[in-house]
């Protein structure tokens, strides 16, 4: 009894303040401070719910801009990677297919984000290289010039980090949805 | 190269200037300074009686005992309790014992994905809750440990009250923390509502429905109490759980930040802060080699694209997020090991095959900052054999801030560090040697017994993390790895109290120009070797038949 009295003591009010009251608070402020990124920063279009900005979607006609392989299909409630090791045999064979899909040539090689799976398998980024590398497909489906859909990428490339992270990305459901905008 | 070496001095820095006033903080709060909180503190537990190390070390365990069994039943009912939205359905028994072991034990090993197994109630009421008493069940035993060596004024034999400790670390460490971290990441886009899984419908007209939940406070003492047990399956590589540059940088310093105050923390309580500025330099220099090494190797290309036609710039991108920069998957994956958190911002499956190697020699060693409060003390266990290998060979009595180290302290300390060794490697030997093991990889080869190997080094550690590909969802992967992390928690925790029991039960003896200072280089060197020695050479055999094979065979 020394010890199970405290103990039980000790669970009630740690159960009390560290879980019911913290996340009380945590509710409280993220709902009140940035209530649509603690939803999930889902993106509403003509009323409808189309996406999560932070989370892949697929996008697989040649109108729209392709994001990385997914090792979980885009599923958003099964993430996973591929988990194979970078010598991996079975990782070669997804990355050739993948190269074939975009008929890829020594000449025109591909980026390497848009071959390699991301960790989780629901990145919603590719690198402004992989955007750019896919502009010609996209202007032709949608019968624009190249240079306006480069254009358009370009405006919405970002440096994730500054000096710390300089590799330029882009957000494929963004950037979609910028193209859907035009009209095109 | 440039961009790695900002990116390392900006969060290794940033957590080790942080962690100076943390440390003096946590020494002030334990030493009893703060007497306004401690009668509140007391009055809830209805007193705080002195301990010795026994009364101690049984409070702790009654303690993690009722963790367990309170974690485990919530687990195992969560289909007929509230905070289901997404209608979770019962688990299996054996995983959820594996869970209640993992976060008991300040593992957070996970052979399960949080957004389709557990209720919000289970990940929240009993996972979180862990993640909480957990951390601070080690931050209080290094208070004790540390009161016991720097000694009773009275020459009594307490080392202070556990339930008092266990409050002082969860309230007025972990959740002020927790509040500003969970606070940052919620703005920057880490959900926290209790509503289920979002539905839409995607541009090119499928439904796809997107998981989220409380994960902003799930998320910030995930990283603080060195648990790494994530809100979704793959962790810190799911957008939601990790959003972007800046919330990543910020966590990593979260993961690093109370390990390292541990050390001053500790310094201050015994009154030796030079001693303190020694290990905590021995600390950074492990931590510095494996970055170098991790983040080294992972500018190497991803082999498996070598024949095709695929343009790398910036090394290996298997399993990695493009928002989190070239530098955060190595990165990560050493702080990550070494401070025994094991929360992943890559996949270290993925990872190349030597950068592999730096994670699991961090879990091998696991005090180079190491877990809350078990970091320094496993630490403590090194500077027992190092000061009596370096007393034998000068021939003196071995001292330990005018305590003498014996026969006895020697043994239980070897014993400690040895189980450690046996735990992981006999492990890994039972399932690379059968069909549990051999049943479950994901890769074939030299990096299938690194799957195995990874995961015995994770569970024996008490880190978490995973060569995420091994299929560990088994019965007996469940019930072996949840045996490792339990004798890997407690032994490490119970021995060092038992060591310092005996040393307090001596005469203690004034330093005198005889003694080996634990202020020195010298010392600094001779604690660098013992950790290379019993940490890092009982694993060589292991390390040249996975990562090291693999390297040698299969990369250019």
């Amino acid at each position: 009894m020394t010890y199970l009295l405290p103990s039980i003591r000790l669970w009630l009010v740690t159960l009390l303040v560290c879980v019911v009251g913290y996340v009380a608070l945590m509710l409280a402020f993220a709902q009140t401070a940035a209530p649509w990124r603690a939803d999930g920063s889902i993106i509403m279009r003509d009323g409808q719910a189309v996406g999560s900005e932070l989370v892949v979607q697929n996008f697989t006609a040649p109108e729209y801009f392709w994001p990385r392989p997914s090792a979980a299909d885009y599923d958003g409630m099964g993430a996973a990677g591929s988990n194979w090791s970078p010598t991996s045999e079975n990782l070669a064979a997804r990355a050739a297919e993948t190269v074939a899909r975009y008929g890829a040539t020594a000449d025109n090689p591909i980026p390497a984000d848009l071959v390699a799976a991301s960790g989780g398998g629901l990145d919603p980024h590719i690198s402004l290289d992989g955007a750019l590398y896919q502009a010609g497909r996209v202007a032709e489906a949608r019968g624009l010039t190249e240079a306006e859909v480069r254009d358009l990428v370009t405006s919405l490339a970002h440096a994730p980090g500054g000096v710390f992270a300089p590799e330029p990305i882009v957000n494929v459901l963004q950037l979609n949805l910028a193209l859907d905008r035009t009209g095109a | 190269m440039l961009t790695a070496i900002l990116t390392i001095v900006l969060i290794v820095g940033g957590a080790a200037a942080l962690s100076w006033p943390l440390g003096k903080y946590m020494s002030a709060l334990f030493s009893g300074r703060f007497a306004r909180a401690d009668g509140l503190f007391t009055r809830a537990i209805g007193g705080s009686p002195a301990q010795d190390w026994k009364q101690y070390s049984i409070a702790l365990m009654a303690f993690n005992a009722l963790m367990f069994v309170f974690v485990f039943a919530i687990l195992a009912l969560q289909h007929a309790l509230p905070l289901n939205p997404d209608g979770q359905s019962a688990a299996p028994l054996d995983l959820v014992f594996n869970t209640a072991a993992s976060f008991t034990t300040n593992t957070n090993l996970q052979h399960y994905s949080g957004e389709s197994t557990w209720s919000y109630l289970a990940q929240l009421g009993g996972l979180m809750w862990l993640q909480f008493v957990s951390a601070a069940t080690g931050i209080a035993a290094l208070a004790a440990l540390a009161r016991g060596i720097g000694g009773q004024k009275d020459g009594g034999a307490s080392m202070g009250n556990f339930f008092l400790d266990v409050q002082r670390a969860a309230f007025c460490v972990l959740l002020p923390l927790a509040i500003v971290v969970a606070a940052v990441i919620a703005l920057a886009g880490v959900p926290m509502t209790l509503q289920g899984a979002a539905q839409v419908t995607t541009l090119e007209g499928v439904a796809q429905t997107i998981a989220r939940g409380p994960a902003a406070a799930f998320v910030a003492i995930k990283q603080l109490g060195t648990n790494g047990g994530g809100f979704f399956g793959p962790n810190s590589t799911h957008p939601l759980e990790n959003p972007d540059f800046w919330a990543n940088g910020f966590e990593m310093i979260a993961i690093l930040l109370i390990p390292m105050a541990c050390v001053w923390m500790f310094g201050r309580m015994v009154g030796r802060m030079k001693h303190a500025g020694v290990v905590f330099g021995v600390m950074l220099v492990f931590l510095l080699v494996k970055i170098g090494g991790a983040v080294g190797f992972e500018t190497a290309p991803t082999q498996a694209f070598a024949a095709l036609p695929v343009m790398e710039k910036v090394g290996n991108l298997e399993g990695k997020e493009l928002r989190l920069g070239a530098t955060t998957g190595p990165l990560w994956a050493v702080l990550t090991t070494s401070t025994s958190n094991g929360s992943v911002g890559a996949m270290h499956d993925s990872l190349n095959p030597m950068t592999g190697l730096m994670p699991m020699a961090g879990m091998w060693l696991n005090a180079t900052f190491g877990g809350v409060g078990v970091g320094m003390i496993n630490m403590f266990l090194y500077i027992v054999v190092a000061v009596f290998i370096a007393g034998m060979m000068v021939g003196r009595t071995p001292e330990y801030l005018g305590h003498k180290v014996e026969g006895r302290e020697m043994r239980l300390a070897v014993l400690a560090l040895f189980s450690h060794a046996l735990l992981i490697l006999g492990g890994t030997a039972l399932f690379a040697a059968t069909a549990w093991g051999q049943d479950a990889l994901n890769n074939v080869g030299a990096h299938g017994f690194s799957e195995i190997l990874y995961e015995f080094s994770s569970a024996g550690a008490n880190n978490g993390s995973g060569f995420e590909g091994l299929g560990d969802g088994t019965v007996p992967w469940n019930i072996a790895t949840g045996i490792v992390m339990l004798i890997g928690r407690y032994l490490p925790i119970i021995i060092p109290l038992a060591i310092v029991g005996s040393l307090m039960a001596k005469r203690r003896s004034a330093e005198s120009a005889g003694t080996l200072s634990v202020e020195g280089g010298t010392f600094g060197v001779m604690l660098v070797i013992t950790i290379v020695i019993f940490g890092a050479l009982t694993f060589m055999p292991a390390a040249a038949l996975g990562p090291v094979a693999e390297h040698l065979t299969l990369m250019p």
